[in-house]
């Protein structure tokens, strides 16, 4: 190794003496962190690095931002005195801590789930259009809470249930019609067409049928929103994130070896089947909850993982740089969904329009730096 | 993560590079039989009904003679109605080939250059500002908000130094799809006469367009269908890589523009007469590359010949499925396609592209 870059020198040298970081040859940006006698070892990028801690401070204004703007104002000293316990008015305290820091939350991990479920699909069908759409998982959520919507005329909480029910049943289905000695993207991906196809259809021929005003009822829950949103909703899918998240982080890295194909994955002992039905298993999980906290926001999913990955400009860290992506995402989508438009509409209507420009103007770009 | 640089899954046993029928005499023979499907489906189209017509009686009609009645029906409404579906039916057949052709991604539909949310745009857009107006008045939005979303999609993939690449193509058209849908759904949602005309045009009829529809989409595909089967040879030679296609003396820019052309078209033409239909363009070239394996040059004349059997025979099923009514053709296409496209994925060797 030639070149020496001072930082990591001092950094080393000021270090204690049980924890060395060391740059690998292999990447410009990548560094390895090595415990006492190489008991432990985390290798980190550091453009990812940055990259997340930008999120991470962007979600904190967004966040600053969503709980200060609305029909009533609060500056944001007031905003920061209610969050820790001494709110200036009771008012302060019930709009800050019982309306709007809720639903910022709902949106953030709703975001974040989506973003890394997207990641765990483009992995899984090798594919950079995978969604939890490549197994039908949000056709047949939207299939089941139309369906409660429309035909069974159920509440709020049964037409979530009736969503969680069809995804996961589609998502089951895809799966085992898929299966045939173990399941390839190739042929995931095609199954999970057909399924999401089918279900599409009968999406819309419910909505043909059906009296026009529950039709609108039925196109604002399919379109995703995150109006009345409160903290069972926090509570419930923060809860299942906390679940999953260990799953997809002992994963991550079985899954990139994946990536290679199986029998290279095979050959460096990773089993591949297993890892693919665990993270199947997470992400469809993910992608559940945030269905049935907010409804089928589309584009999150998608486009989360394709950002992240071009900001950091590496192919590491991809589930959890596009969870923080993604709920930064979801986060300004609801803020310009609230106030920023000339009657307030459903977020989803919103993430399309955000996250499309967004990309497209990451793609032009790239394109005009010939960064491809 | 390489996905985005690597679409297509290595080559291993279950998506190898031959079809079923691996010689000429093999696939000309099954050609022959798909085309005496196609012909026995068309006949079916025009007798089958409200009021089905005996085959002498339609034979009768065309020339001219026998009932009024069936006169009228047959020549006024059953034709038409036939020949429409055979029109979008070859139109989205060889779109959805020629895309996943171009962009090198079994998830690609005609749908994937914007041209079907264009189309939903143009169509709302109109709604809203015109209000409620004649299918004919459709046409023109949902043909011009096609056209207009995939040159705006071309032109950002390829914008500045970089080459539109199939990856860059895909997302350029995913990232725009996904404004416009956005677009289109505020106005939904802000206005519910909006959504009660775009909820029957979306699910994709062939029901109720005459003549006129006939006549004005038929130029436009006529162009395309002749474009799509000129690029056969050339998108062979693509799909062994941008690189290698060069060198072998093709030209991957100009046949990259008239494969986007052709697409546009196609795909633009038979959305703007029956709604989008997405997954004829999708399924039918997975279908039809388990017969034929990848080469394009009997993958495209397939296509031409499968897709508008399974659009007819879907409206001829649609027309008589159900008691009173009918059932669209955009949701019987799935229902018979769905399961036809799992059988085969499971039974047989998926050819990849």
């Amino acid at each position: 190794m030639t070149t020496t870059n001072t930082r990591d020198d001092t950094a080393t040298d000021t270090a204690p003496r049980a924890v060395t970081v060391e740059r690998i040859d292999l990447s410009p940006t990548s560094y390895t962190v090595r415990g006492r006698g190489d008991r432990w070892s985390v290798r980190f990028d550091r453009r990812v690095a940055v990259v997340c801690a930008a999120l991470t401070t962007a979600l904190a204004v967004v966040l600053l931002i969503s709980l200060a703007v609305g029909d009533y104002s609060i500056g944001p000293a007031e905003v920061l005195r209610t969050l820790v316990g001494s709110p200036p008015d009771p008012l302060a305290d019930f709009i800050v801590n019982g309306r709007r820091l809720p639903r910022a939350l709902v949106a953030f991990l709703v975001g974040a789930a989506l973003g890394a479920s997207g990641a765990v699909f483009q992995s899984l069908s090798r594919n950079p259009l995978g969604s939890p759409d490549v197994i039908g998982f949000t056709s047949g959520a939207s299939a089941g809470a139309v369906f409660v919507i429309l035909v069974a005329g159920g509440s709020m909480l049964q037409v979530a249930g009736g969503a969680i029910v069809g995804g996961l049943l589609t998502a089951t289905a895809v799966y085992l019609l898929a299966y045939k000695r173990g399941v390839q993207g190739f042929r995931l991906i095609l199954v999970g067409i057909a399924a999401g196809a089918m279900l599409q259809s009968a999406v819309s021929y419910m909505l043909m049928r059906a009296d026009l005003i529950e039709a609108t009822g039925a196109q604002v829950w399919l379109t995703g929103s995150l109006n009345t949103r409160a903290w069972e909703h926090v509570v419930a899918v923060a809860i299942g994130m906390a679940v999953v998240a260990p799953v997809l982080l002992g994963l991550s890295r079985p899954m990139r070896v994946i990536e290679m194909g199986d029998d290279a994955a095979t050959g460096l002992g990773v089993d591949a089947e297993r890892t693919r039905v665990g993270m199947l298993i997470a992400a469809t999980v993910l992608a559940a909850m945030a269905v049935a906290a907010a409804g089928p926001i589309s584009f999150i999913a998608l486009s989360a993982p394709h950002l992240a990955r071009r900001l950091a400009r590496a192919p590491g860290a991809t589930v959890g740089s596009a969870a923080l992506m993604g709920a930064l995402l979801l986060g300004v989508s609801d803020l310009v969904a609230q106030w920023m438009l000339p009657s307030p509409l459903p977020v989803g209507v919103v993430t399309v329009s955000v996250g499309g420009l967004y990309l497209i103007w990451l793609l032009a770009r790239e394109g005009r730096r010939h960064h491809v | 993560m390489s996905a985005p640089t690597t679409p297509q899954p290595p080559p291993t046993a279950e998506a190898t590079a031959q079809g079923l029928a691996r010689s000429t005499t093999a696939r000309v023979l099954w050609l022959v039989a798909a085309v005496a499907v196609l012909a026995i489906v068309c006949m079916a189209s025009i007798a089958v009904g409200a009021k089905s017509i005996p085959l002498d009686e339609v034979v009768a009609a065309l020339f001219g003679s026998g009932d009024v009645n069936n006169q009228v029906i047959v020549g006024d409404m059953r034709v038409n109605r036939t020949l429409l579906g055979l029109m979008c039916g070859v139109a989205l057949g060889l779109a959805g080939a020629i895309m996943q052709a171009l962009t090198r991604n079994p998830l690609a539909d005609p749908g994937i250059l914007g041209v079907n949310a264009g189309a939903s745009f143009g169509v709302v857009l109109g709604v809203s500002l015109l209000g409620a107006m004649s299918l004919f008045g459709y046409i023109w939005f949902a043909f011009a908000g096609a056209a207009l979303a995939s040159v705006v999609v071309y032109a950002l993939a390829s914008v500045g130094n970089a080459e539109a690449t199939p990856v860059r193509l895909a997302l350029s058209g995913v990232a725009f799809a996904a404004v416009l849908m956005g677009f289109t759904q505020a106005m939904i949602l802000m206005d519910s006469e909006v959504l009660d005309v775009f909820r029957f045009w979306q699910v994709g009829s062939l029901a109720g367009r005459n003549a006129d529809t006939v006549d004005s989409v038929l130029p436009f595909i006529a162009v395309g269908v002749v474009l799509a089967l000129g690029l056969a040879r050339t998108l062979n030679t693509m799909a062994l890589g941008d690189d290698t296609a060069s060198a072998l003396g093709a030209n991957v820019l100009v046949a990259r523009i008239v494969g986007v052309l052709a697409v546009t078209l196609l795909c633009g033409a038979a959305t703007a007469a029956v709604g989008p239909i997405g997954f004829v363009g999708l399924i039918v070239p997975h279908v039809v590359r388990t017969f034929t394996g990848p080469d394009q040059r009997w993958v495209l004349p397939f296509c031409l010949v499968v897709a508008p059997i399974l659009m007819l025979l879907s409206d001829v099923l649609g027309r008589v499925v159900l008691s009173t009514g009918e059932l669209q053709v955009g949701i019987v296409t799935t229902i018979i396609g769905g399961p036809v496209l799992i059988a085969l994925v499971r039974s047989r060797r998926t050819v990849a592209l």
